[in-house]
C-alpha cells in the first residue's frame, strides 16, 4: 500500500492530554423505553432509533447559531444550563419531558408538539445518543415526523460565546415530505429560531440574532424506506383524534348496556 | 466540539479501483475539511470504492458521525461504495447505535474488504 497524499493536519497530542469519548455515547440499544413523566402519550416505549439513513425524503442539515454577545458564560456552564433546563427553551405549545436521569447518554425524553394542518399536538421522543460537556446530541425513534439526528453545542469564538443546534435530517414518509414541501420545512426553522431566541434571552441576551444555514444535503428521496409509513405517529395520533368521538360513543352506550 | 487533533491520509490500496483514506487521532465536526478533500482526490482518482480505515482512530465525537453520513451520501450519489476496517468494538457499537452500519459495509482488514467487492 503507498501513500498518494498525506492532508496535512495537526500533531496529536501526548497520551496524557487525550480526551475519550468512552463515558460520552449511549450504548446500542435495541428497543427504546423511556423514564420520563408527565407525558400524556407514550408513542416511543417499543420502537427503534432511526436517523437520517433510515429516513424517506430530501436530506438537509440545518444550522441555527447564536452568539451570546457581552454575556460573561462559558461553553462548558452554557452547556450545563441548556441541559438542564432544556424544556423552558422550547416555543410557547411544546412540551418536553425529560427522563429522570436528565440529558445523559442513554436516555429517552419525550415531547409534543404542535404541527401545522394537525389537529392535536404531536407526540414523539428522543434518545440521547451522545452529551460531553460542550455539546448534546438527539436521535429520533421510528414514527417520528423526521428522521434525524440534532446537536446541541456551544464553543468560544474570541471573547463570545457561541449556541448552535445543527439538525441532519430527513423526514421518515411521504406524507410528512409532503407536508415539508407545503411548508413545514420553514415552521420546523422558525421552531429552532425560537428555540435559540428563548436560549439567548434567557442568558441575558436582549436582541438576539439567530443566523440560519439551511443545506440540502441530498436532494434524493430514499423510496427503500417508504414503509416506515407504517410506524407513523402522525397518522396514528390524526386517526385516534378524529375516531375519538365514536370510541366515546360506544363507551357511553356500553356503560348505559 | 471545534478543536480536533488528528491526521487523515489518502492511500491507494493493491485493487486500482479502490482508495483507503486512513484516520488517526481525533474526527470532530473540525476534521470536515481533511475528510472532504480525502474524498474529492479519490474521486478524482476515479475510485469506485472507498475504505475508511478507522484503525488508528482515538476520539469520535457526534459531530464526526455526522460526517459519515454526510461521506456516505457523496459516495452514493457518485455510485461509490464505501467500506470501513479496523473499528475496535467501542467505535463498531457507535456506528450500531446509529444505525450508520446499515449503509456502511464493516470489515475487519483492508484484504477482507477488497475481497468483499470483488
Amino acid at each position: 500500500m503507498t501513500a498518494i497524499e498525506p492532508i496535512p493536519t495537526e500533531t496529536p497530542p501526548a497520551d496524557a492530554d487525550r480526551r475519550s469519548d468512552a463515558n460520552s455515547w449511549a450504548s446500542p440499544v435495541d428497543r427504546l423505553s423511556t423514564t420520563a413523566t408527565g407525558a400524556s402519550v407514550d408513542t416511543v416505549t417499543g420502537r427503534r432509533v432511526v436517523g437520517p439513513i433510515q429516513g424517506f425524503g430530501q436530506m438537509w442539515q440545518k444550522t441555527f447559531t447564536v452568539r451570546l454577545e457581552g454575556i460573561a458564560l462559558t461553553p462548558q456552564a452554557l452547556i450545563a444550563r441548556w441541559k438542564d433546563e432544556f424544556p423552558t427553551f422550547w416555543p410557547k405549545g411544546s412540551s418536553f419531558y425529560k427522563p429522570l436521569a436528565g440529558i445523559a447518554p442513554g436516555e429517552v425524553a419525550l415531547f409534543a408538539v404542535h404541527v401545522p394542518g394537525a389537529p392535536v399536538r404531536m407526540s414523539s421522543g428522543v434518545m440521547v445518543i451522545y452529551a460531553d460537556d460542550e455539546s448534546f446530541t438527539f436521535m429520533t425513534p421510528e414514527g417520528n415526523a423526521l428522521s434525524a439526528w440534532i446537536t446541541f453545542s456551544a464553543s468560544r469564538d474570541g471573547d463570545v460565546t457561541v449556541a448552535q443546534v445543527q439538525a441532519l435530517e430527513r423526514t421518515a414518509d411521504p406524507f410528512v415530505e409532503l407536508s415539508y414541501m407545503l411548508g413545514a420545512n420553514r415552521y420546523n426553522d422558525r421552531f429552532w429560531e425560537g428555540t435559540m431566541a428563548n436560549l439567548a434571552r434567557a442568558m441575558g441576551v436582549a436582541e438576539p440574532n439567530i443566523e440560519t444555514v439551511r443545506i440540502c444535503v441530498d436532494h434524493r428521496r430514499q423510496w427503500r424506506h417508504i414503509g416506515n409509513i407504517r410506524h407513523s405517529t402522525f397518522i396514528s395520533t390524526t386517526i385516534a383524534a378524529m375516531t375519538a368521538p365514536v370510541r366515546w360513543l360506544r363507551r357511553r352506550s356500553a356503560g348505559k348496556g | 466540539m471545534s478543536d480536533t487533533t488528528g491526521r487523515i491520509e489518502l492511500r491507494s490500496t493493491d485493487d486500482p479501483t479502490a482508495r483507503l483514506i486512513r484516520i488517526e487521532g481525533d474526527v470532530t465536526s473540525a476534521s470536515e475539511p481533511a475528510l472532504s478533500d480525502a474524498y474529492t482526490q479519490a474521486d478524482a482518482s476515479g475510485a469506485r470504492t472507498i475504505i475508511l480505515d478507522f484503525g488508528g482512530l482515538e476520539y469520535m465525537n457526534s459531530g464526526g458521525i455526522g460526517l459519515l453520513v454526510t461521506l456516505l451520501v457523496r459516495a452514493q450519489r457518485n455510485g461509490q461504495r464505501l467500506l470501513a476496517v479496523g473499528l475496535n468494538e467501542h467505535y463498531r457499537q457507535i456506528l450500531a447505535l446509529t444505525r450508520i452500519d446499515e449503509a456502511i459495509g464493516i470489515h475487519e482488514t483492508t484484504d477482507a474488504a477488497l475481497a468483499a467487492v470483488r
